[in-house]
């Protein structure tokens, strides 16, 4: 268990070079971005607060993260995910 | 007429009560005789008459109605003992360990049910997926609990044996077998409150329903009997399995009313918990399947649904339909590529019904006259009233007098009417592309060559589908959507899937080199195929005679305003060429419509070839254009090869004497270093590659210098051999085979091998037993050393026919492989759909990607995958010179 600790405090999987950057979106802009693709939140695609990048940058269930991602056909892209409980 | 429309708001699936099941039954059945000695079925059997009327002319004893009206009526089987149903075993386990053997409530304290049952309601209201996860966990927490917190029984261990037995564990001795009527009764107890809390329905599927006390028996017309050419009836499966449950039933209850012992009512009471298992599904795990008495395995209920032939995938996602036609294709290069030959025989089946009006009147008079058997003529006639009169048995003069505007004519299939065309496996939308009629003498399907590729089609004895769209805006959707003309550029890499193939290639290749000369007959019979009119373009050669290029002729065809720049595929070796300033003749220059130097070949014109010259000319004069390129400039093609004929002889691949030493040398250099590596190996002086045995390393480097040596052969037979012969202008324009196949037939056939290995296996330590046992060597271990023009020997032949097989397994194997996993995928995607916003979303509005691809591109709208092609977009703007 000790050892666990440890290596949590030491190893922050942010930093790791397949993490892409996330964040976790304030909540009026995340009403904005809503209104803007017209979805309700539960509608965006899912994330679980026991994910280890929620987790890292503790978010909490309803929280908006906003996930900038590389892509072959466009460069970089913006998702989203709504974090959910369980 | 017209059928009352209802409206589906919701479904509910429950599980049947024994008292809705006796309530909806007409009778019980009481004895497994079927029929008496006259052969009328005996009431109370399994073909009971009240069970619903399946004979034409029979009337049913319950409702009334003839065969074709009654819906059919269920009876019922009372059981002398409660039996469970397999399906609903796993449900039954559930229940039983997440309750309390002595209280029958959930193991959990009543404060938390509470709880639980509030946040129940609460998430069924918004939230079903989470009161799903809810039960998941309220099961998971009782079934933990050892004491019960009501009125604090220990509580022992519920074992479930599938599929149909449960034991409870006391543990000193073991399990202790919990029969059907303990289950229903530990289950009858649970509260209804409780059993929500479980994902039970009170109202609609009460947990002890799953013991069942009382059988439905499903209608004949569920299992119809069979009358044989002999006049024996042949009973359905379930009325046999029905059979044998009532047979062990009444034994059962015969036992009981004698109070017979114990043992023997067990065993009976099992048999019959068998059939009614099997009844339901007859291949559950650890019970034999029930048998027919031939040994066939009998088909269960749930046989009747699964699986590919199963009523869902069988019956009712594969319905077949009418109005379709299949038979063999055959090609015609002469239609256009968006129309289909179709046989006459085939055009007088089809019909299209087509409605009577002012300005058709006299052509479907015409029809009528005609009848079914001369086409064009019609099939049916329907009145106003709806009445359809067939046209074979009714007075075609008096019809066709009668014929007025409101009438509708099922008229045979014409000239010009839109089909659509499919060639399994439909892989791709092309697969199935809309095709304009021609009717043609004939028996088989005609189309144009081009359309080969989207279909994958060739004319070995292909058969391919054909569907009539029969409403007007089915026709013109297919039209707009479909036409085959529309799918020219493929979305799956954006650019054009048909284009010439094999003899497109060689003759568009031989029109445009610099050495084809045109006389004017030979210009006029080439154009002539296309069916061009208009000038003719001033001879290349006036002196002695006129003479044209084959470029003027392309460029006849060419749009006025047309540039485009590129390598040919020939373009490589000694006819390399790198731009416009070059004499090889392999750079291809079309400027203001006319093609000023360069060969047309696969490059240019081929199917499956992105961003080539068609490519540029379909995205910038559209698919009309295209299509009339297509069915003019590529005929001219083909007839060009027709009028200077196009073969291939043994000769085309001969190797002059000087070229043999040369190719002898080098595979006697690789003979050598082959020997070198073993002898080093033998030896323990091999330097093993990291990671890799000496075995391995041997092998490796074996091969690496047996391919090294092909390599250099290949280089000499291209050497030697003549640019110009049949063979290898197929090869280097893309027409058919590589130069890798010229190799194999001029010099040497090269290494065989079995799954990338030299082949070894077949006797101990050898391939056949004509070698010495361990020979490691080149011959030994598959390579040929003849080519096909010496003919290999017979040894050879083996290592040939070792490595061609297991290319047919490939393909077998990969082909039932990538269709298992398209079907995977398809169930998968199928309802994803780009919304006008822009975004890929799921039907109930759940976002899948915020822009479409990530990028918004169509891929077939696209420059090869990209928004843009810059280079050309600047090309065509400032004209010419970059």
């Amino acid at each position: 268990m000790a050892r666990s600790k440890q290596q949590k405090r030491k190893f922050n999987i942010l930093e790791h070079e397949l993490v892409p950057r996330h964040e976790i979106v304030p909540p009026d802009e995340a009403i904005r971005i809503l209104r803007e693709l017209g979805v309700k939140p539960e509608q965006l695609p899912w994330i679980r607060v026991t994910d280890p990048v929620v987790r890292a940058i503790g978010a909490k269930p309803g929280d908006i993260i906003r996930i900038y991602r590389k892509s072959p056909t466009a460069g970089e892209i913006v998702v989203y995910r709504y974090v959910v409980g369980y | 007429m017209s059928v009352e429309e209802k409206i589906i708001k919701s479904i509910k699936f429950g599980v049947l009560s024994p008292d809705e099941i006796r309530k909806m039954s007409v009778t019980a059945i009481v004895t497994s005789e079927l029929y008496d000695e006259d052969g009328k079925p005996i009431q109370g059997g399994l073909m009971d008459p009240r069970l619903g009327a399946v004979t034409p002319g029979q009337i049913c004893a319950t409702c009334g109605n003839d065969a074709k009206n009654c819906p059919g009526h269920f009876g019922h089987i009372e059981l002398a003992r409660p039996v469970i149903h397999v399906g609903l075993a796993k449900h039954i386990y559930d229940a039983l360990r997440t309750t309390c053997s002595k209280c029958h409530r959930i193991k959990l304290p009543e404060k938390e049910l509470a709880r639980y049952k509030k946040l129940l309601k609460r998430l069924r209201e918004r939230w079903p997926l989470l009161a799903k996860m809810l039960i998941l966990a309220v099961k998971k927490r009782a079934s933990k609990v050892m004491i019960c917190p009501h009125c604090g029984e220990r509580q022992h261990k519920v074992i479930f044996e599938k599929p149909y037995t449960f034991y409870i564990e006391t543990k000193p001795r073991g399990k202790e077998f919990l029969n059907p009527i303990e289950v229903r009764r530990w289950l009858e107890h649970i509260p209804d409150d409780d059993v929500e809390l479980l994902g039970f329905d009170p109202v609609e599927a009460r947990p002890e329903w799953g013991v069942l006390t009382v059988l439905p028996v499903p209608p004949v017309h569920v299992r119809p009997s069979i009358v044989l050419e002999t006049g024996i009836r042949a009973e359905d499966d379930l009325t046999h399995k029905l059979a044998d449950i009532v047979r062990t039933n009444e034994r059962l209850k015969d036992l009981l009313d004698a109070g017979a012992p114990q043992t023997l009512i067990d065993e009976h009471w099992m048999l019959l918990q068998y059939h009614v298992a099997t009844y339901f599904d007859n291949e559950l795990p650890r019970i034999p399947v029930a048998r027919h008495r031939s040994g066939r395995p009998l088909k269960g209920l749930a046989q009747r649904l699964k699986g590919k032939e199963g009523r869902f995938r069988g019956n009712l996602s594969g319905k077949r339909v009418d109005y379709s036609a299949r038979t063999v294709i055959s090609p015609d290069p002469y239609i256009s590529i968006n129309e289909v030959g179709v046989p006459v025989e085939i055009a007088k089946i089809l019909t299209v019904r087509t409605p009577v009006l002012p300005w058709n009147i006299e052509q479907m008079r015409k029809y009528v006259l005609n009848g079914p058997n001369k086409w064009p003529g019609a099939n049916y006639v329907i009145t106003p009233d709806g009445r359809k009169i067939d046209l074979r048995y009714a007075d075609r003069k008096k019809i066709a007098e009668t014929l007025a505007p409101g009438w509708f004519v099922e008229r045979h299939l014409r000239d010009g009417d839109i089909v659509l065309f499919n060639r399994q496996p439909s892989l791709h939308r092309m697969s199935m592309m809309g095709h304009i009629v021609r009717v043609l003498p004939g028996k088989t399907f005609r189309l144009n060559l081009l359309v080969c590729p989207p279909y994958n089609a060739d004319f070995d004895g292909d058969e391919m589908n054909l569907h009539v769209p029969r409403t007007e805006e089915a026709q013109a959707e297919a039209r707009e959507l479909m036409l085959v003309q529309h799918h020219i550029l493929s979305p799956r890499y954006g650019g054009p899937i048909i284009g010439g193939l094999q003899d497109y290639v060689s003759g568009a290749y031989l029109l445009t080199i610099k050495a084809t000369l045109l006389t004017k007959e030979d210009v006029a019979d080439l154009l002539a195929v296309t069916g061009y009119e208009g000038e003719l373009p001033e001879p290349a050669i006036i002196s002695p005679r006129k003479l044209w290029t084959g470029k003027q002729l392309v460029s006849l065809f060419l749009p006025k305003d047309f540039n485009f720049k590129g390598k040919a595929r020939v373009s490589a070796g000694i006819f390399a060429c790198e731009d416009e300033f070059c004499l090889n003749d392999s750079y291809i220059v079309i400027k203001k419509g006319e093609l000023l130097m360069g060969v047309l070949d696969k490059k240019a014109i081929g199917a499956e070839q992105p961003e080539n010259m068609m490519h540029w000319l379909i995205k910038e004069y559209g698919t009309d254009t295209a299509r009339r390129l297509y069915d003019t400039l590529f005929r001219m093609f083909i007839r060009l090869l027709e009028k200077r004929g196009f073969t291939m002889t043994v000769e085309d691949v001969a190797l002059p004497e000087e070229a043999r030493m040369k190719v002898k040398e080098v595979i006697a250099e690789a003979e050598e270093q082959v020997r070198e590596l073993i002898r080093e190996y033998e030896e323990g002086r091999l330097e093993p590659i990291p990671g890799r045995t000496m075995e391995e390393t041997l092998e490796l480097r074996i091969l690496d210098a047996l391919s090294d040596a092909r390599k250099k052969i290949e280089d000499i037979v291209v050497d030697y051999l003549d640019p110009f012969n049949n063979v290898f202008i197929m090869a280097r324009t893309g027409a058919r085979g590589n130069e890798l196949n010229i190799t194999q037939m001029a010099a040497i056939l090269g290494q065989q091998s079995v799954r990338g290995e030299r082949i070894h296996r077949g006797y101990r330590g050898r391939f056949l037993p004509h070698f010495k046992p361990g020979d490691l060597g080149a011959a030994a271990r598959g390579f040929v050393y003849s080519s096909f023009y010496d003919g290999l020997s017979p040894v050879e032949v083996f290592f040939h026919a070792a490595g061609g097989r297991e290319g047919l397994v490939d393909t077998a194997v990969r082909t039932s492989q990538s269709g298992y996993m398209q079907r995977r995928l398809i169930n998968a995607l199928q309802d994803l759909r780009v919304e006008y916003d822009g975004t890929t979303r799921l039907p109930d509005g759940t976002l899948v990607q915020i822009r479409y691809g990530e990028d918004g591109v169509d891929p077939m709208k696209s420059a090869h995958g990209k928004a843009v092609n810059i280079d050309r977009e600047i090309e065509r703007v400032i004209g010419w010179r970059v």
